[in-house]
């Protein structure tokens, strides 16, 4: 089999799970930033929990949860007659959750370090909220957002416990590049397990390092 | 007029304010900091009480006292971004370009401005809304005084020139008696005293406008020039100001501080003091168990005079004494 098909399945998987952190992530990212309310620590602690609970811990009650009997499992059966785990869609979702942080954080700090001047500026000058915020909060935290995709996507393309605990390992379903790679290891096919472990390595080098210059070009204007 | 009504309460603080404002010229609003200009403005704008009326609707034009111009967009885009969302377009773009003297800034990045330019490219933003007021808030505080120096005389021809009311938060006495035309002061949230800034500054029990603060706004026209000096018509005498200003024009704006002018009793024959004014003293007012203020009358218009209570006994001075006003210095404002 191709070693393409596994990366080209956790880059699909990577981009799907980005594109609904950005939309997801930005809201609350933007509430975190502007909320006074006492319960804001706790919002951000639950938030910040898949940075450091065990993948294991998330997917067991990820499964749990979209299991066939589990309450978004069951819905999912009922809406369309499949299960959620072991499929894509359950990994697209697993992955949401445990790559969140990733999203919110750097967008949230970019929005806090906007100075509040600015928007009360913009309401000034006739723009309403959702204007203000398309108009001036958007293009002046472009940084926020470029890290905050690039992140949530090198975050799943690296993520191993959860796929495994919530997708198994089914060949062009949920057999991801980390899976791949485990599975050439633990039949002792190291050949393979050496040409994807590189592919990933280079990826991720190139990545990271587009978002590093991007930075650099965004951060001297 | 415009009845400015509002009212907030937040804990320590309490802004309770109901007071009328021409709908021309500029309304100065004077005060400590801490009385509550800034929470005033806010409040008009909409921006204390997010609850009310959305900000965007109310049709204000806001100048911060940091100009906070928005770093993504050019000067031009700066000065656009109210002009594109402004609901009805009264204000033309080129004329306060050219009134602000911003054209040759247009197509620079905020970051490359000083911070003169840039308070006038943020001046320009707010009046390109078309608002139906403008609210600023200490626009030159944050400059040093060679900026500030610099960017007076565009305020002077947005006095001159401005068709909508302006309400001009400052704690700068001198700036208001230079740039507006009423006044109102503000005492920990409340309105001491409110009314035409030539009236208002010539009152003797306003406790706020004493000491430093104290001090009239004349009225004169500029006669003729003499060594470096102009010499101002003034009631049944002149006064003699530094700088040479146009002569015969209109009249102008002469800010004379109240401990700038001294009381005697007959005319003085050797005096280093140019000017000495015919005068009737109108009220004497006590301010501290030192010190008091004078009010004269000179011309139909008015001079204070800060003195001592000592002084006051000594001359024996009382209401509707005839003296003479010595006027150590004026500066011209206008």
């Amino acid at each position: 089999m191709s070693i393409f098909h596994p990366m080209w399945l956790s880059i699909q998987l990577a981009a799907f799970t980005t594109v609904i952190l950005i939309l997801v992530g930005t809201p609350i990212a933007w509430w975190l930033s502007q909320t006074k309310t006492r319960w804001k620590p706790a919002v951000q602690a639950v938030v910040a929990m898949p940075i450091v609970l065990p993948p294991t811990v998330l997917g067991f009650y990820l499964l749990i949860l979209l299991g066939p009997d589990g309450a978004i499992g069951s819905w999912w059966v009922q809406l369309t007659g499949s299960a959620l785990t072991f499929s894509f869609a359950g990994l697209v979702i697993a992955s949401c959750v445990y790559s969140l942080p990733f999203a919110v954080q750097p967008i949230q700090n970019a929005f806090e370090s906007l100075p509040s001047q600015y928007l009360e500026r913009a309401w000034t000058l006739g723009a309403s909220r959702l204007d203000a915020f398309f108009s001036i909060v958007v293009p002046l935290s472009v940084r926020g957002f470029i890290s905050g995709i690039v992140l949530s996507f090198a975050h799943t393309l690296g993520e191993f416990g959860v796929v495994l605990m919530v997708g198994g390992n089914i060949p062009g379903e949920t057999r991801v590049v980390s899976i791949a790679i485990y599975d050439h290891v633990e039949s002792l096919n190291y050949a393979a397990a050496h040409r994807m472990s590189l592919l990933l390595i280079g990826f991720a080098f190139i990545v990271l390092m587009a978002m590093f210059m991007l930075n650099r070009r965004w951060g001297a204007r | 007029m415009i009845r400015l009504r509002h009212k907030l309460n937040r804990g320590s603080f309490a802004l309770d304010v109901d007071v009328e404002v021409p709908d021309t010229g500029i309304t100065g609003v004077f005060g400590e900091s801490g009385s509550g200009k800034t929470t005033l403005l806010r409040c008009i704008a909409g921006l204390e009480q997010l609850d009310g009326l959305p900000v965007h609707k109310r049709n204000v034009g806001y100048v911060f006292q940091d100009p906070a111009l928005f770093p993504h967009l050019t000067v031009r885009g700066n000065i656009e971004y109210g002009a594109r969302r402004a609901t009805t377009h009264r204000v033309d773009s080129a004329p306060v370009v050219e009134m602000l003297g911003i054209g040759g800034l247009l197509d620079r990045k905020p970051n490359s401005l000083s911070g003169g330019e840039a308070q006038r490219v943020a001046i320009a933003a707010a009046l390109l809304r078309s608002p139906d007021i403008v609210l600023m808030d200490e626009p030159l505080a944050s400059l040093d005084r060679r900026r500030k120096d610099e960017l007076l005389p565009y305020f002077d021809r947005l006095h001159d020139e401005l068709a909508v009311p302006v309400i001009y938060v400052s704690h700068d006495i001198d700036e208001i008696c230079r740039l507006c035309d009423h006044l109102i002061l503000l005492e920990d949230g409340r309105v001491a005293a409110d009314g035409d800034l030539f009236d208002v500054v010539s009152r003797v029990d306003v406790p706020m406008l004493s000491g430093q603060n104290a001090g009239v706004v004349l009225w004169a026209t500029p006669v003729d020039h003499e060594e470096g000096l102009t010499r101002f018509d003034f009631g049944d005498g002149d006064i003699w100001a530094p700088g040479e200003f146009e002569v015969g024009r209109h009249p102008m704006r002469l800010r004379v501080a109240a401990s700038d002018v001294s009381i005697v009793r007959e005319r003085p024959s050797q005096t280093t003091i140019q000017n000495v004014i015919r005068a009737t003293i109108e009220a004497v007012h006590p301010v501290d168990s030192a010190t008091a203020l004078v009010r004269l009358e000179a011309g139909n218009q008015n001079l204070l005079s800060q003195v001592t209570n000592r002084s006051i006994r000594r001359l024996g001075l009382a209401v509707g004494d005839r003296v003479f006003a010595q006027v150590k210095s004026v500066t011209v404002r206008h």
